[in-house]
């Protein structure tokens, strides 16, 4: 007679919203995007390894003089740092579009623009954080100095939460299209020179020494208006390409 | 009602009535705009005295540049616009707009460079306008990629709509981060030099270009709004009758 206690599926269509809160079904996603990539490390660990690659490039096409590349490691780290994170923007949604995923979000009744943002942040949490803590043993590499290596690590902290959420924009409007690749990275690299130019100079204050809390409260400026407005543009954009 | 004449706008067969009646009125006033305005510019104003003839580039360069902005705002007010109302000629409108606002950017960088060879001593330098103007024929270039690449009018209409709004947005944020990066890199250069307010035979002539390019480009976009407009109507019953056929 007694019904065994409801299990709340969030994404079940029709699921009455009152049951499953925003926050919850955005943190059940969350989690979910999370379990998934780890039970693939070796796909997380490929913006890593492109990454020191690309930075490796400055060294050999320059010169092995720390005292040379010093002065093009802010340029170099981001350089790397955006392409990488660019490239990870491959599995941002591609997997969820192509097996409905993504379509049933839509469906789902739960805020799209929460579950996106979500995503975005699993995706920050698996690209921009690694990017972040990696950052630094670059750095090194390219002759700065250890004391440089805390402001390195939350200017590109931060920047990369930027990254991904234009990425993410970029990433749903390119949804639908075939060999998407050279076109996404036209859509998002213009918009994202605010972050490298801000994020370069904090670098580059960084190793030199001086005050490094201006450009970093810019590039956490501009993270805080991408949390608050990215996710409603890739939501919009999703919805658009799965019409 | 009184504001009927509203609704109307969104109407395929108005609009490529009222683009084929205007388009005439719009070239020919633009033509001779722009005839004054050459003739007054390069002829009746007299040389700068640092920069010699070599300031005249002016009267193509600056019309350009306004229009390069003002058209990628009209084109993200028309995106908008198309994305709130589902208004298909607001679409038509600002697919129109980006191949003509990727051309005036293209001048106004090419005319900016051309000038930049006498006068810094190279053709390119990476002054902070000049590197907004390339950040903006980006925009530009990801604006019609976007479309281009999705087959489907309706979604690459909605599409690139969130797109152009996007960066709309982005605008203001990128031309003042690099206009901050560049004062970092390097002093004031010429491009600083304290502009003397223009003496009015140099200023009038400019203001007819002005006048003269915007003219222009409405003219350009109403042939193009047409020509996007019959694309996508090509099966309407209108048409036929619209083009006697």
């Amino acid at each position: 007679m007694n019904s065994a206690p409801a299990v709340i599926d969030p994404f079940a269509v029709g699921a009455p919203e009152a049951e499953v809160g925003a926050l919850a079904a955005a943190a059940l996603a969350l989690a979910r995007d999370l379990k998934l990539a780890f039970r693939r490390p070796a796909q997380l660990l490929q913006p890593l390894a492109f990454f020191a690659l690309v930075t490796m490039l400055f060294p050999l096409s320059i010169s092995p003089e720390l005292s040379q590349l010093r002065l093009v490691a802010p340029g170099a780290l981001w350089a790397a740092a955006l392409l990488a994170s660019l490239l990870a923007l491959e599995f941002l949604f591609r997997d969820d579009a192509q097996d409905g995923t993504l379509e049933q979000y839509a469906l789902s009744g739960q805020s799209l623009t929460a579950l996106l943002f979500a995503k975005t942040a699993a995706h920050w949490l698996l690209t921009g954080l690694p990017l972040a803590l990696m950052a630094p043993i670059a750095a090194l590499a390219l002759g700065a100095p250890t004391s440089a290596l805390p402001g390195i690590i939350a200017a590109v902290g931060l920047g990369s939460v930027t990254l991904s959420l234009i990425g993410a924009i970029g990433a749903a409007l390119t949804l639908g299209i075939r060999r998407s690749g050279v076109l996404l990275s036209l859509l998002t690299l213009p918009l994202s020179l605010p972050v490298l130019i801000f994020g370069a100079r904090a670098t580059q204050v960084a190793i030199s020494g001086g005050a490094i809390i201006a450009p970093l409260e810019l590039l956490a400026a501009m993270a805080v208006f991408g949390v608050t407005l990215a996710p409603l543009a890739a939501a919009a954009a999703v919805r658009i390409s799965l019409e | 009602m009184r504001f009927t004449w509203f609704h109307r706008l969104g109407s395929p067969p108005y609009i490529y009535g009222l683009a084929r009646r205007l388009t005439p009125w719009f070239a020919w006033s633009a033509a001779l705009l722009i005839a004054g305005g050459v003739w007054g510019g390069l002829v009746l104003a007299p040389p700068d005295y640092q920069q010699g003839d070599g300031f005249r580039i002016i009267y193509v360069h600056a019309p350009s540049a306004w229009l390069s902005l003002m058209v990628y705002t009209s084109m993200a007010v028309a995106a908008a616009v198309g994305l709130i109302w589902r208004i298909k000629v607001a679409h038509a409108l600002a697919a129109s707009c980006a191949p003509i606002g990727a051309s005036f950017t293209v001048a106004a960088l090419v005319t900016g460079s051309l000038w930049g060879q006498p006068m810094w001593g190279t053709y390119w330098q990476w002054d902070p306008r000049l590197t907004s103007e390339l950040v903006l024929l980006f925009l530009y270039l990801g604006y019609m990629g976007l479309r281009a690449g999705i087959e489907d009018t309706q979604r690459a209409d909605r599409a690139s709509a969130v797109l152009a709004v996007v960066g709309v947005v982005n605008v203001p944020i990128i031309h003042y981060s690099v206009t901050w990066w560049n004062s970092l890199h390097q002093a004031p250069s010429v491009m600083r030099l304290a502009k003397p307010t223009m003496a009015a035979s140099m200023l009038v002539p400019l203001l007819v270009m002005f006048l003269g390019f915007t003219l222009l480009f409405l003219a350009l976009v109403l042939v193009r709004l047409r020509a996007e407009i019959l694309a996508r109507e090509r099966s309407s019953s209108w048409i036929r009758e619209a083009l006697g056929a």
